[in-house]
């Protein structure tokens, strides 16, 4: 039984932040839970999908972020507290949804997780959730520590009751994947009954219908919302103040940066002098509490993660305010005090401080920073990011860069997110040149097959990940059938969301609860849509290559590529090989061989290596995962793969 | 061993390898040992695409008061577990200073660039040479090797938090150990993590 659930009031553990929300919900008696998967938002759903089936709770991992929305929008307007879990480019493609939900407004507690990724550590952006909420005009919340993280979490769907309105709880990488002790509080033991009242006067929130018209009054009810949520913010617990009555500097702050930020005071001495203002509720933000503490001060500081939201939303109160509270020098992103990209972390908050305050600080002797410096070049060789071993992406790149090197009419291909998306890089032989959205690589694929009258003659691939062709890659191929555009899309079909953990989607017989599903077969959808479809093992790599050129040379339409092969990490797999690898050291000529080491030069699969005495390939059995692929790469043979025992 | 204080607050831990090494695991295991020991500790990750063949890190802040950043800040690492040698040169440009203590696996994962020749690995003596200048305290121990003789060379990160109980900077015991490792992994693998737990406090040598 998972410890998320442990009924022991007062009960303390080491939680995650997305465990420690996680525990907030089941302790608010959440009772539907949907999402998609995204670092670094993916826990929160998994979490739930464990105790599911003991809590009595309907999770689900949505075929993308906006799907995943409306079905915990169902949940809240059948009277059941709810909740939704994305990453930060999540909440853009729920937009659409969420602008409308917060016109209609929301019943039983209902609220949204977005997880940003601040410095894009697991992402290809540094997406802000944060002006999603005003921009819908809906309350946010932001936790500063673990603690709060799940007590901010629990109070999120209470404020959520009390407005009839959706709550964001905005979490960043820091905060969801930084772990930290946690009390827990009661668990309820709730009895509830679903059913959607519709039939009472059109415009009551709780038996009307839900819409987001008429505009005039929804929107206005929708400001009425705001209004209460800024009377309550002025007297939350979750906004703190730390320092003197005095201080020379205001140091304003919310979610992880709290923590950086006290940290930086601690380093620098700086306890009596500076005052630290953590805010929990930064949209809308309460007027008086600000005020009380922006008198106190003539230096303002805003430390905070990615766009100057809270910087900007301060100063436009301080000028509102200035007749009373008088004028003030802000720092912040704006003034370059603070970096306007990447995320945080002490020591940029210390730099910012000692900057302001005007004192020295170096956190290293020069002598030791120079030689850890010259240490660290020649000892501590870059790792270049890498397909895992045993990877079907690294085979699949091989055999789309050998067509297109083979074809010679400068193809490319056009990619999207997942871990494929690293063959910008030389593990995937530098084949993909654009990447950009979920599903986007069709969709601009779909574009370019549409450009033969402008003389353009290049072939053009979209690959495309299995999660990701039911996310938003099946928009992108009809509009290209449709369109008769010509390129070919190559499903790279591992078998599960893997990037972010296998998390099940809908091309799966098994669903986030375990429970035995319908799979929707993903060749079946694209035949059925008109496109010519193939599905290959991309560890076949002759059949495969010849497959691609034959389809590439087809200039009729829209041509669909399965390669399948299930991921080397997936659960199934993972520890298993299939081949014994070994090299026959007499056959390999290293250097003197005619391929220029193709195998440890030009395949880089991590479990080969280069033996620099004996001038051969060697494997490493602790990497190699026996994949056997290299065996049919060698021109001398020299690679062997037989059958593991 | 469970007497040990520890030498200022917080006390600063990196763990440090290259991603499918189990340094998220062994982060885990080493906190949760130190809040059953009534600390309060935070522990800061990098996920996601560092996994595929990059530098991982683990920072683990324990404190007798308070939950502190998860990140340390620069030059302020008091201990470093490196999975992977190479690795340990690596966080010291940031983290390092001349008290640090480093405790380093000698199994080199080879960087693509290495497997490809377009950069070179150091050789262990240089490696060894480089933590010694940048550290108070050193130990190299052969935990994936030893690992590999137990039957799974995953074992060497339990080998290195064996031999981190074995260093006596932290308040670490075997019971502690057995509880925290015994909810997280299946009954019939205790018997060799305890083993692999020994073994690494045996290898290092105070």
């Amino acid at each position: 039984m998972s410890y998320l659930i442990d009924t022991n009031e007062g009960a303390k553990y080491l939680l995650m932040g997305n465990e420690a929300i996680v525990r907030g919900a089941l302790e608010a008696g959440v009772k539907v839970a949907a999402g998609y998967p995204g670092t670094p938002s993916s826990e929160i759903i998994e979490s739930l999908s464990k105790v599911g089936k003991d809590m009595n709770i309907y999770v689900e991992w949505s075929a993308n972020e906006k799907v995943a929305m409306e079905v915990a929008a169902a949940g809240s307007f059948a009277g059941l507290r709810s909740l939704c879990a994305m990453k930060q480019n999540g909440v853009n493609v729920a937009s659409d949804f969420l602008l409308h939900l917060a016109g209609s407004g929301t019943r039983a507690g209902m609220v949204i997780v977005p997880c940003d990724d601040p410095g894009a550590l697991s992402s290809v952006n540094e997406g802000e959730s944060r002006y999603f909420a005003r921009l819908v005009e809906i309350p946010l919340l932001e936790p500063g520590d673990f603690q709060e993280a799940k007590d901010m979490a629990k109070w999120a769907f209470e404020l959520s009751e009390e407005l009839r309105q959706i709550v964001m709880l905005r979490s960043v990488t820091r905060m969801s994947h930084a772990s930290g002790n946690v009390v827990f509080g009661k668990l309820p033991v709730s009895d509830v009954h679903a059913e959607f009242k519709y039939d009472g006067f059109v415009l009551d929130p709780m038996e009307g219908i839900m819409i987001s018209a008429p505009v005039d009054y929804r929107h206005a009810q929708q400001h009425e919302k705001l209004n209460k949520a800024r009377e309550i913010f002025e007297d939350c617990p979750f906004n703190t103040y730390d320092g003197p009555d005095s201080p020379e500097l205001l140091i304003i702050t919310s979610s992880a940066c709290t923590l950086y930020s006290r940290e930086a005071i601690s380093i620098l001495g700086l306890k009596d002098r500076v005052g630290l203002l953590k805010l929990g509720t930064t949209w809308p933000l309460p007027p008086k509490l600000l005020k009380k503490y922006l008198s106190k001060t003539d230096k303002i500081l805003t430390v905070e993660e990615v766009l100057p939201f809270l910087e900007e939303n301060i100063k436009v109160l301080a000028s509102e305010m200035a007749s009373e509270i008088g004028i003030k020098t802000f720092y912040g992103k704006n003034d370059g005090t603070i970096p306007m990209v990447g995320e945080l972390n002490p020591d940029i908050i210390v730099n910012a401080l000692a900057q302001v305050i005007g004192i020295d600080y170096k956190p290293m002797s020069d002598e030791y920073a120079n030689k850890a410096q010259e240490v660290a070049t020649s000892g501590a060789p870059s790792r270049e990011l890498t397909f895992c071993p045993g990877c079907p992406h690294r085979a699949s790149f091989w055999n789309i860069h050998n067509a297109l090197e083979l074809d010679g009419r400068k193809g490319f291909v056009c990619g999207d997110i997942g871990c494929y998306t690293l063959a910008i890089l030389p593990c995937g032989f530098s084949s993909l040149k654009t990447s950009h959205s979920m599903g986007s690589g069709t969709g601009i694929a779909s574009g370019f097959g549409k450009l033969g009258g402008f003389g353009f003659d290049q072939p053009i691939l979209s690959v495309c990940g299995d999660s990701t062709f039911f996310h938003t890659g099946i928009p992108a191929l009809v509009n290209a059938v449709h369109h008769s555009s010509n390129f070919t899309m190559v499903i790279l079909d591992n078998s599960g969301t893997a990037m972010t953990g296998f998390q099940p989607h809908p091309g799966l017989k098994v669903n986030a609860l375990g429970d035995e599903v319908p799979s929707i077969d993903i060749a079946e959808v694209c035949r059925a849509l008109g496109a010519r479809v193939e599905v290959r093992d991309p560890f076949d790599l002759e059949e495969t290559q010849k497959t691609i050129n034959q389809l590439i040379e087809d200039k009729q339409g829209v041509k669909v590529l399965i390669l399948r092969q299930i991921c080397a990490l997936s659960p199934e797999k993972k520890g298993k090989k299939k081949y014994e690898v070994t090299i026959d050291e007499e056959i390999c000529l290293g250097e003197n061989c005619g391929c220029n080491r193709v195998c440890t030069r030009i395949f880089r699969c991590p479990g080969l290596i280069w033996d620099k005495e004996k001038k051969v390939t060697k494997v490493d059995d602790v990497i190699c995962t026996g994949c056997g692929v290299c065996a049919d790469i060698c021109p001398a043979g020299a690679i062997k793969r037989k059958e593991a025992a | 061993m469970t007497d040990i204080q520890l030498s200022k607050d917080p006390y600063n831990i990196i763990i440090t390898g290259v991603g499918g090494q189990g340094n998220v695991m062994a982060s885990r295991v080493l906190a949760n040992m130190l809040v059953e020991k009534g600390y309060r500790v935070t522990i800061g990750e990098t996920f996601g695409a560092s996994q595929r063949g990059g530098s991982v890190m683990s920072h683990l802040r324990v404190s007798k008061s308070f939950n502190w950043s998860p990140q340390i800040p620069k030059g302020r690492a008091d201990v470093v577990v490196a999975l992977e040698p190479t690795e340990a040169i690596r966080v010291l440009k940031d983290y390092g200073n001349p008290k640090v203590k480093i405790l380093s696996n000698t199994r080199a994962i080879s960087p693509v660039g290495v497997i490809a020749g377009e950069i070179d690995y150091p050789s262990m003596e240089e490696i060894r040479k480089s933590a010694q200048e940048l550290a108070s305290d050193v130990w190299f121990i052969d935990a994936t090797d030893e690992g590999l003789r137990l039957g799974n060379p995953i074992l060497g990160n339990i080998i290195m938090l064996g031999a981190l109980s074995g260093v006596g900077v932290l308040p670490m015991d075997r019971e502690g150990f057995k509880g925290v490792i015994s909810r997280s992994i299946p009954e019939d693998k205790l018997d060799i993590n305890l083993k692999a737990y020994d073994i690494g406090k045996q290898m290092v040598k105070v």
